[in-house]
């Protein structure tokens, strides 16, 4: 989405209306800082103590900076009845989204590869079908598949959740491969069948290697879905075993004795940052991948 | 030696190739393997997709015309859940509470977009770094962005109190635990999370329109805002309905935002499909009802996906010869 | 070096038949160019040579060796493509010694290989640049060589010169045909453009409509094209067609060009009459090609016509000048002399050589004579 010498309809007409300026500046500016501010409030709250989060207000800068609702967050806050703080989530969730993520890419990998560069009768209508799974509401599947993780002895445990995430990105990756290598020149292909190359080799050894731009972004997205998820995670896995997510909702929504706001902000900032900050590094691949699953294939 | 002028012909002489004998090679037990890999390595996710897509929409919605409550099982009940689902009081609240939400949603979401990305698109400095700012809130989990907001509408200590702070002391906030207000909440956070993304796609697709046309109007006398609303924002359809499309779906899917920041609550105030769905299964014990609502949710977002869907892969003219 | 044997081969998607019933006989050493429009199914064919598509019918046979269900790898051959398709992760040299690779060729002779494929097409020196750092002409000569140092029995090229410029592409005109002469490779060579066609080819097989039009050399499809296809989309500008017709007076032929009353009537030299006597009478189209108007003198002088005409557009090309004349009452082109001034509606003789001419017949379009 870069610039490249576009001329908004304002510069062609060659009339650099100051008033104008001001009013567009303006309201970018204010609509900056009304997105901003969710993210301040929340950095904010988790640095006060206590008494200050009940005698401030949420905008106010902490008189007394303090790292004990972090720590508190972190190591002893009560989930449920396990009062041991987040980082054994945090750690569940790192274990869930490397692992499904790294599998459910390279499936989708392989499943582009196979629908752009070994065409067959009805491959467009399998695609379809793999497609339409990213779009059912969840809910339709939770029931059954609570059962099925029951019978197979995954249920409420990890194993199983990473099982889930794989089975239900499959289809976002394949789309995403798909639509990089359809644009993938198929003459690259023909020409290292013809000097001898086969089905594997020519995967890993002509696509794969052209295929960092979409890998980064598959894996930006795909982790961004995984780490944030919760009905998956509060559906199939229970006590220690459940995600981050689902132990941040546990810890906002005990209502026993006094709620204790700077510790929760302070979870949710902790669940946060592993996306934010894949976000601020890889923004740009995030931007393509928010966008690949809308434009046409 | 005689040196033959270059004027002379020279003949040549045809010489018909002689087909040698012929020799029959059939295809290697190594190219029939190869012919099979694609179907064999797209197979798994053909199976799983079969199988834990379709395989269990067909067993929910199975489901969802038994007498199941706490197990399931197979008696036949007809369309009884769903009688019980649409005669019970917090299935209206839920289906009035969707139809609010997902036009909100959808209205503002689109409005907020599109004007972010015509300001963005005005050249600005820092576009980058605004748009980053915009965006980011898609990066999160649903969930802190529920208790983000949640805090911040907190009746007592959220807004109420920042503009007491500041002077404005008659300002009241309520709207979270009020009845009627609470599902504004959601939308207000819901909004603020998906916009960006809208804003997104917006300015892509104000970055594919041909500026020579711009430059055709403006020399035609027309002037900036009319320009915008009979040249630019029509060719941004298929934005808008990629947008549409996406905004009701997630709409519809909306659950984990509703559990974080109201929880359903006050009371069922904010109830949503999705929690229903959710309560009813898992907490209520009543699968059946459940299963039915989850069948619902489906149709609605088939209603809208299965055409869009098809309409983008349509196949498109067959292959050419060359 | 190999023959390659095309029989009675058919190429059909579904209902639509792209290619019907080829039929082509290329012995060692030739260089066989596939010409016509765009879909007309030559890089079909070829696609069915290299073993990237399927054959609905018939066979390909390379020597002796059927090769219809061989894998592209299998067949020994190598391909250069209209886009070079160069493996962008790999630098010059790793692109030109994968297919060595591929063959489990040992490293030693693989670097030696890539070495002397390198000297030959001139890019040593650039061995260790990737393809996104060449121009298009280096490009080209990458892919040749990964085509070369595979020393395959064919050598198959699908338009490879239609993504360079135009003093670019005579370059590489003349290289590969160098190339051929020094290698005496058996080529088949894929093009839209009649001139590379012209210049490369031993063998041409011009089609159109997935059918062979005419298959020989160069010099029968330009002298005696089999159809008014040929004959119009060989040779730049293309032949002229004159409606015409041929009547028998006094035991001899004559041949009437032209419209009705500005019509021309020519006698036809004897070896032409010999050719078409039994059409006398009948309506016929008339193909000259414009060198063949304006002729200063021939070999045959018996052959020559006086006409008269009236110049209309003139455009010098330097060695010589394009004339739109009128020649019975019908519009054609005539290359003329270029010193030799005209001026535009200026009414002159010209002489035709009619030991060029090539009769077609009005509803089938082949050549009668």
């Amino acid at each position: 989405m870069s610039q490249k010498g576009w001329d908004s309809p304002q510069m062609v007409m060659g009339r650099h209306n100051y008033v104008s300026r001001i009013v567009i500046y303006g309201l970018l500016t204010m609509f900056a800082i009304v997105y901003l501010v969710p993210l301040l409030v929340m950095m904010l709250t988790s640095f006060k103590p206590l008494p200050e989060v009940y005698s401030g207000n949420i905008l106010a800068l902490p008189h007394l900076w303090t790292l004990q609702p972090w720590l508190k967050a972190w190591g002893e806050a009560c989930v449920g009845l396990d009062c041991s703080g987040v980082k054994g989530f945090f750690w569940n969730s790192t274990r869930l989204a490397v692992s499904a993520v790294a599998i459910s890419t390279f499936i989708g990998a392989l499943n582009g590869y196979v629908l752009t560069k070994w065409r067959f009768k009805g491959d467009n209508i399998l695609f379809g079908l793999v497609l339409f799974g990213c779009f059912i509401p969840f809910q339709i599947v939770l029931i059954p598949m609570a059962t099925f993780l029951g019978h197979i002895g995954l249920a409420q445990s990890i194993t199983g959740l990473v099982f889930v995430h794989i089975v239900y990105g499959l289809c976002f990756t394949t789309l995403y491969f798909r639509n990089f290598y359809i644009a993938f020149p198929d003459e690259l292909v023909k020409a290292a069948m013809i000097d001898g190359a086969r089905f594997f080799r020519i995967f890993l050894r002509v696509l794969l290697p052209c295929s960092g731009s979409i890998v980064t972004v598959t894996v930006i997205w795909q982790f961004t879905n995984i780490w944030n998820d919760f009905l998956f995670g509060a559906s199939f896995t229970t006590g220690s075993t459940a995600p981050i997510t689902v132990a941040l909702n546990n810890i906002v929504n005990t209502s026993t004795g006094v709620r204790e706001y700077n510790v929760q902000m302070a979870a949710a900032v902790i669940t946060a940052l592993p996306t934010l900050l894949v976000y601020v590094v890889g923004g740009r691949y995030f931007v393509r991948g928010m966008m690949a699953g809308s434009v046409k294939g | 030696m005689q040196i033959t002028p270059c004027t002379a012909r020279v003949s040549t002489e045809d010489t018909v190739a002689m087909s040698p004998p012929e020799t029959v090679r059939r295809p290697s037990l190594r190219n029939r393997i190869e012919l099979m890999l694609p179907k064999l390595v797209l197979s798994p996710t053909l199976i799983t997709t079969l199988i834990f897509v379709y395989g269990f929409i067909v067993w929910t919605t199975v489901l969802s015309f038994t007498r199941s409550r706490a197990f399931a099982n197979l008696h036949w009940g007809g369309f009884t859940q769903y009688v019980r689902v649409w005669e019970h009081p917090r299935w209206h609240v839920a289906v009035m509470n969707l139809g609010v939400y997902a036009s909100l949603y959808v209205l503002l979401c689109m409005a907020i977009g599109l004007m972010l990305a015509i300001l963005l698109d005005q050249r600005i400095r820092l576009e980058g770094g605004l748009r980053a700012i915009f965006l980011y809130p898609m990066a999160i989990s649903f969930i802190v962005t529920g208790t983000a907001w949640k805090w911040i509408l907190n009746p007592g200590l959220g807004l109420t109190k920042l503009f007491h702070d500041w002077g404005w002391t008659g300002f009241q906030f309520n709207w979270i635990i009020d009845d009627h207000m609470a599902i504004y909440c959601v939308v207000i956070a819901a909004v603020w999370q998906a916009s960006g993304f809208v804003m997104a796609m917006f300015l892509a697709g104000l970055r594919g329109i041909d500026q020579d046309m711009v430059k055709a109007a403006s020399i035609d006398g027309a002037r900036m805002p009319s320009i915008y609303r009979r040249i630019i924002i029509p060719q941004l359809r298929p934005a808008f309905v990629s947008a549409f499309v996406i905004l009701v779906h997630l709409a519809v899917k909306s659950y984990e935002l509703v559990v974080a920041l109201t929880g359903a609550g006050p009371g069922y105030a904010t109830e949503l499909p999705s929690t229903f769905m959710y309560s009813f299964t898992f907490t209520r014990n009543e699968l059946g009802m459940g299963a039915a609502s989850a069948v619902m949710m489906l149709c609605t977002v088939a209603a809208i996906m299965v055409p869009y869907l098809y309409s983008e892969l349509k196949p498109r003219s067959g292959r050419g010869a060359h | 070096m190999a023959s390659l044997h095309i029989s009675n081969v058919r190429k059909a998607y579904g209902a639509t038949e792209i290619l019907k019933d080829i039929n082509i006989d290329v012995t060692h050493g030739d260089f066989l160019v596939l010409v016509g429009p765009s879909g007309c199914g030559k890089s079909t064919l070829l696609s069915l040579i290299a073993g990237l598509d399927t054959i609905s019918g018939g066979e390909i046979r390379i020597d002796s060796d059927r090769v219809n269900d061989l894998h592209p790898s299998e067949r020994d051959i190598a391909m250069v493509f209209q886009s070079y398709a160069l493996y962008p992760n790999m630098t010059v040299g790793q692109n030109i010694s994968f297919g060595l690779e591929m063959r489990k060729v040992p490293k030693a002779e693989r670097g030696k290989a890539v070495a002397d494929a390198a000297r030959l097409l001139q890019i040593d020196h650039l061995i260790n640049r990737r393809p996104g750092q060449l121009s298009g002409g280096q490009r080209q000569r990458v892919a040749m060589g990964r085509a070369l140092v595979r020393n395959p029995k064919i050598f198959l090229f699908d338009e490879p010169l239609s993504n360079l410029d135009a003093k670019l592409r005579v370059d590489m005109r003349t290289e590969i045909k160098k190339l051929h002469q020094r290698l005496g490779a058996t080529i088949v060579y894929v093009t839209h453009d009649q001139i590379e066609a012209m210049t490369l080819a031993t063998r041409i097989a011009v089609m159109k409509g997935g059918v062979i039009q005419q298959f020989g050399t160069p010099a029968e499809i330009y002298s005696t094209p089999a159809n008014t296809f040929v004959a119009t989309f060989m040779g730049s500008p293309s032949m002229n067609l004159i409606p015409a017709t041929l009547n028998s007076e006094g035991g001899k032929l004559f041949i009437t060009m032209g419209e009705a009353r500005a019509a021309v009537k020519l006698e036809l030299p004897e070896e032409q009459a010999l050719t078409v006597f039994e059409h006398a009478g009948r309506k016929v189209i008339a193909g000259l090609r414009p060198e063949a108007i304006g002729v200063e003198s021939s070999r045959n002088e018996h052959a020559l016509r006086e006409v008269e005409v009236t110049m209309q557009v003139m455009e010098p090309t330097g060695p010589d000048v394009l004339a739109i004349i009128e020649l019975g009452g019908v519009e054609v082109s005539a290359r003329l002399s270029a010193d030799i001034p005209h001026a535009t509606g200026e009414r002159c003789k010209l002489r035709v050589d009619l030991s060029k001419l090539v009769i077609f017949d009005v509803q089938t379009e082949q050549r009668i004579g």
